[in-house]
């Protein structure tokens, strides 16, 4: 039971943290179905890859062409996480295209999907790729002196700005931020490691029989779990995916041209943002409830308005990861539970293994494999097709959720 | 308590800019302010150009806090790799509900690891560092 909120000893009405009636009413969307996934191209993944991005971007998108059975020059349409690998100008050069009649390049999670199903949804491209060419394990680290320089040269690339109330008192790091919002959902929920401890577990049981995931030959146990370093109290280790070097590109088109490709089409039924009043990047903390992630609460509601369906028509659900803690919230926020019910949920691994209730990232997800947000489309593609190596009975429909801590994106395939 | 463990290591300054210049200079002054819509009476941190109820530019103010409140949730610090330098491990960093409803992180003082707690009465103190710059801290009161 949710223990009482310390915030009736305070004057909460008059934060600017109360929540506003927007009075706008839900956006149209016509997407529905039109587009669809016709090719996959993974790089696998290692912990120094020892190649450019330039050549992990050429490589997974010719792998991904070859996959779909589209030839490169007929590729019209790149988007990117602004992030990782090479600009659209670069990579087109590298692989020869004429011309792109549609580029861009987006922020969070796996956002740049939206870009795609609009461009390819609207004409603006026929066949779009989308890569994520990311070595974050060999590339160079962040060190905290950066941190220093980039605040005194002003360079805005490190995520600083806004993080002024923060870094002063020695807060520093994505692990951190997260942990001050487990800490809350520990307290309010009673919400043990030992129960959110089967998320790894689970996730290394599935990355031990997927090649691909490098991180663990044999599946860890809850011990292991609990066992595992003490980063920032309350977060441990295991609570954090690894980084891994690795690069991957879909293939974007109509549903209708991907019903004359190779594979079976894995159809966008469809894709939503989300965001929310008072939000900051993993440290949304002003806000009423900081354990509620509201972000992929409103992008849910609009996923599930799109596609006509609801959560219990989802086979399996590839969440965000990164941080084990927000994968119960994201559960409770998708709608697959009540709030601060996603712990109990999960306790005993069951209901999230492949066969459970809720299948979770059955690839392993990012903490088996490393964190490359895209990870989480192809998971769900190979299901869809049935070529997963934890393949599930009956994947006809799968929803993908990005974005955790911030603003949110999604995704419900369906064959 | 925290401590500073090596004071040749800097310690971390915020990024001044336009929207948060007051807030800072108060601090520098050992006062808190918060920022505060006239016209709506709401409170809003991080500071912002605009109140977000009104969207008035003009009837935004800068209020002096009480600097009561509890602690809402808090971080400990105890890995060295995770952790920034300049600070003896471990530290704490509290985010802690003030009187106004809006909330702040800080480091504390003079508190033991286990009297950190959400729903523990704090208020807050500042004091000027060594290298020049003020913060503040949040200590127990009582309730």
């Amino acid at each position: 039971m949710a223990k009482k909120s310390i915030k009736d000893k305070t004057n909460r009405a008059k934060s600017g943290a109360k929540s506003r009636k927007t009075g706008h009413s839900m956006a149209k969307n016509s997407i529905k179905n039109k587009t669809a996934i016709v090719g996959i191209g993974v790089v696998n993944f290692s912990k120094n890859i020892g190649r450019s991005e330039w050549y992990t971007a050429s490589q997974c998108i010719k792998l991904a062409a070859d996959d779909a059975g589209v030839n490169i020059y007929d590729i019209d349409g790149m988007v990117k996480n602004i992030d990782d690998g090479p600009d659209p100008s670069y990579v087109q050069k590298g692989l020869g295209i004429d011309n792109l009649t549609y580029h861009s390049e987006s922020h969070w999670g796996t956002s740049a999907m939206m870009n795609a199903v609009q461009a390819i949804a609207s004409g603006a491209a026929n066949y779009c790729v989308y890569y994520q060419p990311a070595h974050r394990a060999s590339g160079p680290e962040k060190s905290i002196s950066d941190y220093r320089v980039a605040r005194e040269t002003r360079d805005d690339s490190l995520d600083l700005i806004r993080y002024d109330f923060f870094s002063p008192f020695g807060l520093i790091g994505q692990t951190g931020y997260v942990g001050m919002t487990y800490q809350r959902y520990m307290y309010e929920f009673g919400v043990k490691p030992e129960q959110i401890g089967w998320i790894p577990v689970v996730e290394s049981e599935s990355a031990a029989r997927n090649p691909n995931a490098i991180f663990f030959d044999k599946p860890i146990t809850i011990k292991d779990y609990l066992n595992s370093r003490m980063v920032v109290n309350p977060m441990r280790e295991y609570d954090v995916a690894p980084k891994v070097d690795g690069a991957i590109a879909i293939i974007i088109t109509t549903t209708e041209r991907a019903r004359d490709l190779k594979h079976k089409p894995v159809i966008i039924s469809s894709c939503a943002f989300g965001m929310a009043p008072e939000g900051q990047f993993h440290t949304s903390y002003t806000r009423d409830s900081i354990t509620e992630l509201p972000e992929m609460k409103n992008m849910a509601r609009e996923l599930f308005r799109i596609a006509g369906v609801s959560p219990k028509d989802i086979k399996a659900a590839m969440l965000d990861d990164t941080f084990i803690p927000y994968v119960p919230m994201q559960l409770e926020a998708l709608g697959f539970c009540g709030r601060g019910e996603g712990a109990a949920f999960c306790e005993g691994g069951d209901r999230i293994r492949p066969g459970g209730e809720l299948p979770i990232n059955t690839d392993g997800g990012s903490f088996g494999q490393g964190k490359l947000d895209m990870t989480r489309i192809v998971e769900a593609v190979r299901q869809i097709r049935g070529t997963s190596t934890n393949q599930i009975d009956n994947a006809d429909m799968i929803l993908v959720a990005s974005g955790a801590g911030g603003p949110a994106d999604g995704l419900i395939l369906r064959g | 308590m925290v401590e500073y463990a090596d004071k040749r290591i800097p310690i971390m300054r915020p990024y001044i800019d336009v929207d948060n210049q007051e807030y800072w200079d108060a601090v520098k002054q050992h006062k808190l302010v918060i920022q505060h819509c006239k016209k709506c009476d709401k409170y809003f941190q991080p500071p912002r150009p605009m109140c977000p109820y009104c969207h008035s530019q003009d009837t935004l103010e800068w209020k002096e806090s009480s600097g009561k409140g509890y602690i809402y949730a808090y971080i400990m610090f105890t890995a060295d790799k995770m952790a920034y330098p300049a600070f003896k491990l471990p530290y704490a960093v509290v985010l802690v509900e003030l009187e106004e409803g809006v909330r702040i992180t800080a480091n504390t003082h003079e508190m033991k690891p286990e009297e950190i707690e959400p729903g523990v009465p704090v208020e807050i103190m500042f004091e000027d560092l060594h290298d020049g710059q003020t913060l503040y801290r949040f200590k127990k009161r009582g309730a």
